[in-house]
């Protein structure tokens, strides 16, 4: 076999360049109420009141398997399909040992992958599923991911009603769901490069300010994409972090200037400040959560690539790769980064 | 950036606090809350319970008004502005019994709520027993048997 047919090709260490970049067709969101009461807000296809997420489920954690299951189905209802036409998903979810997509999985009947990537999970989930299509591993695939500001809290954090005082540095736990189909054959937007983040840390332990924590992963998983790729910052219409906040925002900024890569505020965005008004919104330093890059990227990137507005994005997922356990133990908080590359549809 | 550096840029970009605003919004609440227990005391002692015996009622009235704004959604939006001033007094302890112990009610009356009602409040009555434990000693040791 020639390199030329190959379908992936390793262009990097830590970056694969697809050959035969597949398409996300139909993605699809659902959001609960402070995410629609976010600038985001036209973007999804769906959002919940409080009350109605809880009809979701009886419990917080089966309410976010509901979410789950409403963003595959509807993804899959765009493209005129049903969840038994998808051959692989790849989800994942910050609860236990992600029961949201196992149980989501459990009542869709659908071939599950499980990734733990925490807020990185995105990312993580949709260069696995465009690694699959593009090999030729399955057809149709689906990445999807999901979060609960209230499940969240009661795992991580504190009981929802008990009264604590947040730090300005802590981020808010978006509510909601993403999904999104990729296949061979397809409109676009494209998967054309992606960047596997390592573990980094620069010595953050603080559960509080989780931005400060991925920041450094960030920065490294940019550079790294840059170079791998031979493209500069001015080459993306948007680079896209996962859920970086006011301060891990900037921070990853100035560690890139270091490094001799500028960007462009215009261009560097966040989905942690995207989805919500950081003014009008009482969440602290901006979003976070496993739905956090999924919204960002659903509700806004892909439909700015899908008008013909943005040719050529990076998104940047980020996770914090701590557990409660591993915080009271004292240990650091390890940051990652994925960086999947888009192209739309005339750029192929 | 070396890491000690970055940790210091990282703190230097945290968004600043109000302390004074913080300071006053809990000295105004606690003393609201201490007020209304104040009153609560005057009340029992008007209606003829001796003054030393009245502090107990009290507290009950206070932790039941705590368990019932806690019930209500009310109690951590009350912290969450006043701080200390929410969560020192007796009501703030009712706020970390009762939080608890509605959350884990999904995991069950014995292993949710039972078990994990005094998530929040534990460490408090650990080290608030041995505390006074310590104090007791030293207070007996200090003023001979019988204390004070």
């Amino acid at each position: 076999m020639t390199t030329t047919m190959l379908a992936a090709r390793r262009i990097g260490r830590q970056t694969t360049r697809l050959e035969a970049p597949p398409s996300i067709g139909t993605w699809a969101s659902v959001a609960g109420e402070m995410e629609a009461a976010g600038p985001l807000a036209d973007g999804f296809d769906q959002s919940y009141s409080m009350t109605e997420v809880a009809t979701l489920g009886p419990t917080f954690e089966q309410a976010e398997a509901g979410l789950l299951k409403e963003a595959i189905t509807r993804a899959v209802g765009k493209a005129g399909r049903s969840p038994g036409d998808v051959d692989r998903l790849f989800a994942g979810d910050l609860l236990d040992q992600l029961v949201t997509t196992s149980f989501t999985a459990l009542a869709l009947d659908m071939p599950l992958l499980g990734v733990y990537g925490a807020c990185s999970t995105s990312a993580e989930s949709i260069l696995l599923a465009a690694t699959f299509v593009a090999c030729g591993a399955c057809d149709l695939a689906m990445a999807a991911t999901a979060s609960h500001h209230l499940a969240a809290e009661r795992q991580y954090r504190y009981p929802i009603e008990a009264g604590v005082q947040r730090t300005p540095t802590a981020q808010w736990t978006a509510t909601g769901a993403a999904a999104f189909l990729v296949s061979r054959e397809g409109p676009g937007p494209f998967v054309s490069a992606f960047t596997t983040g390592i573990p980094t840390t620069k010595g953050v332990t603080d559960v509080n300010n989780m931005g400060a924590a991925m920041a450094p992963a960030a920065a490294d998983t940019i550079a790294t994409h840059l170079g791998a790729v031979g493209a500069s910052p001015e080459d993306y219409d948007v680079i896209l972090t996962g859920d970086l906040g006011i301060v891990g925002h900037q921070l990853c900024r100035e560690l890139l200037e270091e490094r001799g890569v500028r960007l462009d505020p215009d261009r560097f965005k966040d989905s942690g400040l995207l989805l919500y008004d950081r003014h009008r919104q009482d969440v602290h330093a901006g979003g976070s959560g496993a739905a956090c890059s999924a919204l960002g990227l659903a509700a806004y990137l892909l439909p700015l690539m899908a008008g013909g507005e943005v040719h050529r994005a990076l998104l940047v997922a980020t996770g914090s790769l701590h557990s409660p356990t591993t915080s009271q133990q004292g240990l650091v908080i390890p940051g990652i980064a994925h960086a999947v590359e888009f192209i739309e549809g005339a750029g192929r | 950036m070396a890491d000690r550096e970055y940790l210091a840029r990282a703190s230097s970009l945290t968004p600043a606090v109000s302390y004074v605003r913080n300071a006053l919004l809990a000295f105004l609440v606690g003393g609201a809350i201490c007020t209304i227990g104040q009153i609560v005391w005057e009340g029992f002692v008007a209606y003829g319970f001796p003054e030393a015996d009245a502090f107990a009622p009290t507290a009950v009235v206070m932790v039941f008004l705590s368990a019932l704004f806690t019930a209500l959604g009310l109690y951590d939006q009350m912290v969450k502005r006043a701080g200390m001033g929410g969560a020192l007094p007796i009501t703030g302890f009712a706020n970390a019994m009762v939080s608890p112990a509605m959350e884990f009610r999904s995991e069950g009356l014995v292993l949710g709520t039972g078990a994990r009602m005094f998530q929040l409040a534990g460490p408090v009555l650990v080290y608030g027993l041995a505390t006074a434990f310590v104090a007791g000693v030293v207070l007996l040791v200090l003023m001979g048997r019988g204390g004070a």
